[in-house]
């Protein structure tokens, strides 16, 4: 499946009541799509775009998808919710690491659906996959949310310049931000790229006051997240005196994760709560573990 | 009095002598149990003809239930005293001065609940409690008085034995507010019951996000939409038992429900349920409830010759009564069946737009019904999803949607609930289990209360899906009391056996964790 229009994004999916995506109670969309390759990606059926090649419409015991030719000419794969099973079979085979089961919305399109959770959410919150593929999309989906009252957060990996989009900033209430690991070398052992961007877009965000959490994935199999979390940490400091946000250190656990990636042992209670004294000891004060 | 069979009376000695030799029950509950057989003797009201067989049947064909209120009630079945007023002019029957401090004021409101009576036998409302304990609370220093809080907690969970004593606090934050939420917290304890009024704009965030940590907790308190219970039933009102919406310094005379599943089994289709099935029970329903408070303002002398009364603690003419219904959900069911549509309450647009036509042919039934002694509330009853019993078997509570059959999605849950709840000014909620992940954002509870409210849903109640402590229906027990009932030991609290019941009939530790 093809981007079709600048406005337009891949919906992977909609999560109607989301408490784990930004403050309060949230709708979470996310996109699919994403630039990078984390080995424990735990939603690894967001990364890629569908291509079509049919080996899931032949998989599926329940007959819900379809090869068809698109309005373009193209080929794409048609997916019918209500024969639909559940079962992910589709996911579970796609030799891409992409889903069959997404639908491309315009920015009104994904607003319907956001409506009907008012007057039960306080914002939504867009991740991925990466959802900076989609700034334009983001820019008009936050435009209209604004209009409704609600609250506008982005996730993202920071691998995409965000100075490059200073209209979608201005329409964004902040980022939570990923910093995988703050040696650049480990960062690209885990995800495939360099953290330059990752660590300028920390400071320009910061900065502005649009830094609304950073988020260590703690991975002891990985990288040494204690020298690593002690030095984004000191690296983050001086922009955390005048525009505090929050931090939340995610412990990485094997669920969903590729077969290939996911022979670890997540980290203790305890390693996690080391590395908490060690940002606390810093002045940071709100730290979340998850 | 009319005279009854022999049979019955050597019936009702057997049951008396396995009340006595009973393994499970304490000496406390076979006293009740003993007084409720000897009551079951008696006939002296006047019943409507064609009540018999609607009420004593077996649940599966039961068409009006009276929840165990005997044959000649001697009390109000919900009791909601004016404890402010008793605070402010001690009693003489208790031989009690206003209290001066804090020691003297959770001293006299221990002595008091010892002899508030009601369908339990327990008081089911304890007070306004911060209200209540606020202007005492500079008589102490602040560490004396979350102690005393928490011992007189402590000591309400240990005597009074029945999860249906009910205490309220808010909407307004106060620190005797706080220090009761503290304390909850910590005792994780199943007695008293506990309402937070919340009003937006008067409650604040801080105070919320401390009484959602105590629910995650503890299972309580409950959430109650103070804007429209204050609307209904001005501010002089309470949540009492399991979250019953009644006038303060009154009460409700009795409850009985219509078991709405079993009146559409009787009904050939829709239409001759809401034209013939239902309004036929509910006119004896309501002749019952009629002749049940006649008998008790008339006959029983509650009313001339408690102290409640004669000290002006409740007041006559501020009880109504509570005309209850549950199974909503399988009525529908089974009358789209009858009618071979489709759809499922709770998840069809048609199926839940038969629910509200069902719900217009009660409410209109009961706002045309007059009963003399309901002054309090324009001469009518209050409408009641009542919460189910623990023998209830395929009956689900009020107008709920069935455990196991919740939708996916919290929302849709929500956007059905938000047009039943506005019907039941004498009490209707919901209940969600919470993941524990949320412990760490309880303000994704705090907006989907906020949001809930202002859709004109009633009252909520969240537990953690980890919490030792839950809310069966209305009411809280221990998982770790139930196990123990279970193993075939006796244990404190009257309700924990209801719950033991409810969690085999009613499913109710499965419910779907948001």
């Amino acid at each position: 499946m093809k981007k079709t229009d600048k406005t337009t994004a891949v919906v992977n999916k909609i999560i109607p009541f989301s408490s784990v995506d930004g403050p309060g109670c949230r709708t979470a969309i996310f996109l699919q799509g994403c630039n990078i390759n984390c080995r424990y990606c735990h939603n690894p059926e967001t990364r890629a775009l569908c291509s079509a090649c049919g080996d899931c419409v032949r998989a599926c015991p329940g007959g819900a998808l379809q090869r068809a030719r698109a309005a373009g000419g193209g080929l794409r794969i048609l997916w019918d919710r209500e024969k639909c099973l559940g079962c992910d079979t589709c996911i579970r085979i796609c030799p891409y690491g992409a889903s069959p089961k997404v639908r491309v919305m315009t920015p009104s399109q994904v607003m319907e659906r956001v409506r009907r959770q008012i007057p039960f959410i306080r914002g939504i919150s867009v991740s991925g996959g990466e959802c900076m593929l989609y700034p334009e999309f983001l820019t008009e989906l936050f435009t209209l949310a604004r209009q409704e009252g609600l609250g506008t957060l982005i996730d993202s990996n920071g691998t995409i310049p965000f100075r490059d989009h200073p209209d979608l900033l201005e329409v964004s209430d902040g980022v939570m931000l990923d910093i995988k690991a703050f040696d650049s070398g480990d960062h690209e052992r885990i995800t495939d790229a360099p953290n330059a961007r990752v660590l300028d877009n920390a400071l320009f965000l910061g900065e502005r006051g649009k830094l609304y959490e950073v988020r260590f994935v703690i991975a002891p199999h990985l990288y040494d997240c204690e020298k690593s979390t002690e030095a984004a940490g000191r690296f983050l400091r001086d922009i955390y005196q005048d525009h505090p946000f929050r931090i939340k250190l995610i412990a990485c656990r094997p669920m969903g994760v590729r077969k290939e990636y996911a022979d670890f042992r997540s980290p203790s209670k305890e390693y996690l709560e080391r590395l908490r004294e060690v940002l606390s000891r810093m002045g940071y004060r709100e730290i979340i573990m998850i | 009095m009319r005279d009854i069979s022999m049979e019955r009376v050597n019936t009702t000695r057997q049951e008396i002598l396995d009340i006595i030799k009973s393994p499970t029950l304490t000496h406390e509950q076979k006293m009740v149990c003993l007084a409720g057989k000897a009551d079951s003797l008696l006939e002296v009201m006047d019943l409507p003809e064609g009540l018999d067989e609607l009420l004593n049947a077996p649940i599966e064909t039961q068409c009006i239930c009276d929840l165990n209120e005997g044959h000649a009630p001697m009390r109000p079945r919900y009791i909601a005293p004016d404890y402010e007023k008793f605070l402010k002019n001690g009693s003489a029957f208790l031989q009690l001065e206003p209290p001066t401090d804090l020691f003297e004021a959770l001293n006299a409101l221990l002595i008091i609940y010892k002899h508030v009576p009601s369908i339990t036998n327990y008081p089911v409302y304890l007070g306004q409690l911060d209200d209540l304990l606020e202007p005492y609370i500079d008589t102490v220093d602040e560490k004396t008085a979350r102690k005393l809080i928490r011992l007189f907690l402590l000591q309400v969970d240990r005597t009074i034995l029945d999860s249906f004593s009910h205490a309220d606090i808010g909407p307004k934050p106060t620190r005797a507010g706080l220090y009761i939420l503290e304390a909850e917290k910590e005792l994780e304890d199943a007695v008293p019951n506990l309402s937070l009024k919340y009003e937006e704009g008067v409650t604040d965030d801080a105070f919320m996000l401390s009484a959602i940590d105590c629910a995650l907790h503890s299972a309580k308190p409950s959430f109650a939409n103070h804007l429209m219970f204050r609307r209904e039933l001005t501010d002089r009102y309470v949540i009492a038992s399991c979250y019953n919406g009644l006038p303060l310094g009154g009460g409700s005379y009795t409850l009985c429900r219509l078991i709405l599943g079993n009146i559409a089994k009787r009904a050939s289709g829709i239409e001759d349920f809401k034209t013939r099935e239902l309004p036929r029970v509910m006119e004896i329903m309501a002749a019952y409830m009629d002749e049940r408070i006649r008998f008790e303002v008339e006959e029983s002398g509650f009313f001339e010759h408690n102290f409640l009364i004669r000290e002006g603690l409740v007041e006559r003419e501020r009880f109504t009564a509570m005309f209850g219904l549950v199974g909503l959900a399988e009525a529908v069911n089974i009358l789209l069946e009858k009618e071979g549509r489709k759809g499922r309450f709770g998840h069809d647009q048609a199926a839940n737009d038969l629910g509200v036509e069902i719900m217009e042919v009660i409410d209109a039934f009961n706002q045309a019904h007059v009963n003399p002694y309901c002054e309090v509330t324009g001469g009518h009853f209050l409408l009641h999803a009542q919460v189910g019993i623990a023998s209830d078997v395929g009956v689900t509570p009020g107008t709920r949607i069935p455990i196991g059959e919740e939708p996916e999605e919290l929302i849709d849950q929500l956007l059905v609930l938000s047009r039943f709840h506005h019907y039941f000014p004498s009490g209707t909620g919901d209940i969600f289990p919470i993941d524990v992940t949320v412990h760490r954002n309880p303000e994704y509870v705090l907006d989907i209360i906020k949001g809930a409210f202002r859709k004109d849903l009633r009252y909520l109640s969240f537990y953690s899906s980890d919490s030792d402590v839950i809310r069966v229906t209305g009411y809280l027990v221990k998982r770790s009391e139930m196990e123990k009932l279970d193993a075939g030991n006796a244990v404190l609290q009257d309700t924990t056996a209801l719950g033991l019941g409810a969690s085999k009939n009613g499913k109710i530790l499965e419910r779907k964790v948001r």
